[in-house]
């Protein structure tokens, strides 16, 4: 993307984050529609895996790889269990990638 | 300001302490990611100042070091913060006092962490003030997010390839999303928006993702609805 192209994406994401954070602090006053707060609480978990897992189980964007040989399936099955039990999100993303340097070495 | 209320202040600065140790990584992994998808590094500084969104920064950098178009890029990252719109409504009323500007300035310093301590305060009301509360905690975030940025896009763009450091950018949305599974709903939400994801990878304009997310809302709201149904409160 040439770069005053991506200013202007960048600006629009900044403008359009404000918006959402301003959303209900300074723009509407009403309370939020009861199906609306229900859908948006979804947002965070819908979002997320919608990105972590084809990074990990269609590694390069190929064909999909459940196999023992995919490291980036089995590095993070392992950090999502340290991120469920530590809550910690530097030992998370650490251990993940102790765990993808080792089964590399490894295979 | 009087000793109360630095006093007041440095409570928020104390209790996001040890979320920094969070932050850190998480603000280097995008530094170095913008550099690593073509961003100019001040350009890459820029977003951060004015973005100030981790999530959305990260999945924006992947989306344009891989050539997606702009409209992609734009709403990939607007509906991944769609969940401010969530935490706007649940902080608002106990900000109405607010100048028009201190709005502003709260509304664009809320993050996810800066929400969940600050609310618990809000809600319990006690002696302590709120604003400055939340003022210590978000302005401490904010910080730590723009210097570790720095330090990502920088002095952190010349780690070479081979390290697979691009793998560091799934850990980090995956150590939020394990936070974000806290119920049966919205394990099935994300369960449902993954398996979409991977199978229409394939599908043009990375629809996938939107694809994912808007059927991972409408199970988790189904299996809600299948719920509270099996409670008989419908």
């Amino acid at each position: 993307m040439e770069t005053p192209h991506l200013i202007a994406a960048i600006l629009a994401m900044a403008a359009g984050t404000l918006v959402l954070r301003l959303s209900f602090i300074y723009l509407f006053s009403e309370e939020m529609p009861e199906i609306l707060d229900r859908a948006l609480r979804f947002v965070p978990a819908a979002a997320l895996a919608a990105l972590v897992a084809p990074a990990v189980l269609r590694p390069d964007d190929g064909p999909i790889d459940v196999s023992l040989g995919n490291e980036r399936l089995l590095a993070a099955v392992f950090a999502g269990l340290v991120a469920h039990y530590t809550k910690s999100f530097l030992f998370t993303v650490l251990s993940g990638m102790t765990a993808f340097w080792l089964l590399r070495l490894v295979f | 300001m009087d000793d109360k209320q630095r006093r007041d202040l440095m409570t928020g600065v104390r209790d996001i302490a040890p979320i920094l140790l969070g932050v850190i990584p998480f603000a280097m992994v995008s530094g170095i990611t913008a550099v690593g998808a073509g961003i100019p590094k001040h350009i890459a500084m820029l977003m951060s100042l004015s973005m100030f969104a981790g999530a959305s920064q990260l999945a924006a950098n992947q989306l344009i070091g891989a050539g997606a178009a702009w409209f992609v890029i734009i709403y990939t990252a607007l509906v991944i913060n769609a969940r401010f719109v969530v935490y706007s409504a649940s902080v608002a009323p106990y900000l109405q006092s607010l100048s028009s500007p201190a709005k502003w300035l709260y509304a664009y310093l809320l993050t996810d962490q800066g929400y969940a301590l600050s609310v618990l305060r809000f809600r319990r009301g006690d002696n302590l003030d709120p604003h400055l509360y939340y003022l210590g905690i978000s302005v401490t975030i904010w910080l730590t997010w723009q210097v570790f940025s720095a330090a990502g896009i920088y002095l952190g763009s010349n780690i070479p390839e081979h390290w697979g450091l691009d793998f560091a950018v799934p850990l980090c949305f995956l150590a939020v999303l394990v936070q974000a599974l806290e119920d049966r709903e919205s394990i099935v939400a994300g369960a449902t928006a993954g398996c979409i994801a991977v199978f229409a990878l394939p599908l043009p304009l990375n629809t996938n993702l939107i694809l994912g997310v808007m059927t991972g809302i409408g199970a988790g709201l189904l299996s809600e609805h299948l719920r509270h149904r099996r409670e008989g409160r419908f």
